[in-house]
């Protein structure tokens, strides 16, 4: 069907020689098309697919596994309603539950703002532009792009390892160092946070690109008024930066919660779940020990921590964003 | 004066040089060390280029395992990768467009469920949506890695072609209706070859994640020969399927090729999307 003449037809029909039916049937065809064409019908057809699905795809599998959480269940025998004693058992009698809140808070917590420290104070040293700044932020850009890629983590695991990269480097330095990184309880973890800092690129650039926003006029005015570079950035650069940092802020922390690859991939949780992280810890339950109905039920307590502290987040925006605009 | 200010910009370029050395550092480890004899990787691993250039690890890496050589992982990875992407930018651009561009009953839903797609992370949907396509029976194949994609799940890349439709003027739209043109074909004339940029931004994203993804292919692959590049590699380094770490290596240094390549050849794509929407990278 050729959607493109709407409109133009019936009046040619009149003149042609064709019988009342095949006319009626053109009439009929034709205000379908009109149909089709008001801006209701165009636009519920064009957000169809996402209609589809939103539901389909999100809708109708949370819901299900909202039930499955009520139940004790693991793929291969139908589900057993046992009401709320998957989230009674998490909070009572699952001490790895609680210990995987602990190391994914603290991963969160101390990644993300190191993070955008790192991506803040880059961006800074970038905007100012010379010839080859481009050359530098794409190798400051770089590991954000590759970052999430199972390449990256292998390389990180035996960049730690015993005999790997940091200890032979730190022996070169004059270190007699063969110290399990990956092996201590205190450190494990900090491999990843490292390794989550190390991809602050994409942050990094959206600094850049709001920084480059902030009309130079300000700046003006400012050293006009005797203000120094220290002064110009507390008063000037960071105000107009925070509803970017709060953006940042926000997709980060949740980034930073949902962490999963590099964590399944490099410590899976070791050593004594000290890097256990609540997916990783989620995915163990669902398909490596088939309580997939605990399962289902971790994954709706994520969700509600997740929305929680993106709502505390919100709250406190009224005290340090700024947006009363330039 | 002058001077004081060139070792100021002498300081400043060497940090700066120096910093970035260090962020690169360990992907220039990698790469280089895929040239080393396997034997000497970790002997040697304080001295960054190798003695003598091998190309074995990649030979051997390339054999792969469980009969499969890396040839079929990395088919694998670019099928999946590059159907999902063509379906998530495409049926975006026809949501987006329709969102953007025509009031109906339903609209501020569906905004609302777009932010919410956005905020939804895969993470918490890995088990709702495991449950759902093992009912479904799409377990063990990639219809769970291609078809969801096909229905515009992605939010950011809706939303970052509201953007970009916002951006370009309704007159267009008028016009093109005045002159008899539907909606439809006001998609199809005008609106696609207006908004290529945003859909080259948003095949550039999708199709690094597509190739990056790992943890649907460990869901819903269970076939060695089925396996895209990421989980090849990653079984290829569990202990006991392999020691061979310079195999290791190499495989490593190919597959993170086309991300590279990507980044090099479509940078301002990349930096663009980044900045103006918040897609991370």
């Amino acid at each position: 069907m050729n959607w493109g003449r709407v409109g133009s037809a019936p009046f040619f029909e009149i003149f042609s020689l064709r019988t009342e039916g095949t006319y009626l049937n053109h009439r009929k065809r034709e205000s379908f098309r009109q149909f089709m064409n008001k801006e209701s019908t165009a636009g519920f057809v064009f957000s169809l697919p996402f209609t589809i699905g939103f539901f389909v795809f999100m809708v109708v599998p949370m819901g299900l596994s909202l039930f499955y959480s009520f139940c004790d269940y693991n793929i291969l025998a139908p589900p057993v309603f046992v009401g709320a004693k998957n989230y009674i058992k998490m909070f009572t009698d699952d001490v790895i539950f609680l210990k995987t809140i602990g190391v994914t808070f603290y991963f969160a917590l101390v990644s993300v703002p190191l993070r955008l420290v790192f991506a803040l104070m880059v961006a800074l040293i970038l905007y100012k532009t010379t010839r080859i700044t481009g050359f530098y932020r794409a190798a400051y850009y770089l590991p954000s792009i590759i970052g999430g890629s199972v390449a990256v983590a292998i390389l990180w695991k035996r960049m730690f390892a015993t005999d790997g990269v940091v200890n032979q480097l730190l022996r070169l330095s004059g270190v007699n160092s063969s110290f399990p990184w990956l092996g201590n309880v205190n450190t494990a973890i900090w491999t990843l946070i490292i390794l989550a800092v190390w991809q602050f690129g994409s942050s990094m650039l959206i600094f850049l690109s709001s920084l480059k926003q902030i009309p130079v006029t300000l700046y003006e005015a400012a050293r006009v008024d005797g203000a120094g570079k220290v002064s110009q950035f507390f008063r000037i650069t960071l105000p107009l930066l925070t509803p970017t940092i709060f953006f940042n802020l926000v997709m980060q922390m949740i980034n930073g919660f949902l962490a999963f690859t590099q964590c399944f991939i490099i410590t899976q949780g070791k050593p004594l779940n000290s890097t256990l992280f609540y997916t990783v810890y989620m995915y163990q339950q669902s398909f490596e020990f088939y309580n997939t109905g605990y399962g289902a039920a971790l994954a709706w307590v994520m969700l509600a921590i997740i929305g929680f502290i993106t709502m505390i987040l919100f709250a406190t925006k009224r005290f340090w964003v700024y947006t009363g605009g330039v | 004066m002058k001077t004081k200010k060139r070792m100021g910009d002498i300081v400043y370029h060497i940090l700066v040089c120096g910093f970035g050395l260090i962020m690169v550092y360990p992907l220039i480890w990698m790469i280089m060390s895929s040239f080393k004899e396997t034997s000497t990787i970790f002997t040697t691993a304080g001295q960054l280029i190798p003695k003598k250039f091998v190309l074995t690890n990649y030979a051997t890496g390339w054999r792969g395992f469980a009969k499969t050589g890396f040839v079929v992982f990395f088919r694998n990875s670019f099928f999946i990768a590059v159907v999902a992407t063509l379906g998530t930018v495409f049926s975006s651009a026809f949501v987006a467009y329709g969102l953007a561009r025509c009031k109906f009953f339903g609209r501020k839903f569906l905004f609302v469920a777009m932010l919410l797609s956005m905020m939804l992370p895969a993470q918490v949907l890995m088990i709702p949506q495991y449950l759902w396509f093992q009912k479904l029976g799409w377990v063990g194949s990639y219809r769970p890695l291609i078809i969801p994609y096909y229905f515009a799940i992605q939010g950011f890349f809706i939303y970052l072609m509201i953007n970009f439709i916002d951006g370009i003027p309704r007159e267009l739209d008028e016009a093109a209706k005045i002159d008899g043109c539907s909606y439809y074909s006001i998609f199809a004339r005008i609106m696609l070859p207006l908004i290529t940029p945003a859909m080259i931004t948003a095949s550039i994203f999708s199709f690094m994640w597509r190739w990056d993804d790992f943890l649907s292919a460990l869901l819903y692959v269970n076939e060695s020969a089925k396996y895209p590049v990421s989980l090849a590699l990653k079984l290829f380094s569990d202990p006991g399927s392999s020691s061979d770490y310079g195999a290791m290596f190499a495989m490593a240094t190919l597959s993170i090729l086309p991300a590279v390549i990507i980044f090099i050849c479509l940078q301002k794509y990349l930096v663009e999307g980044i900045s103006t929407s918040g897609l991370k990278g």
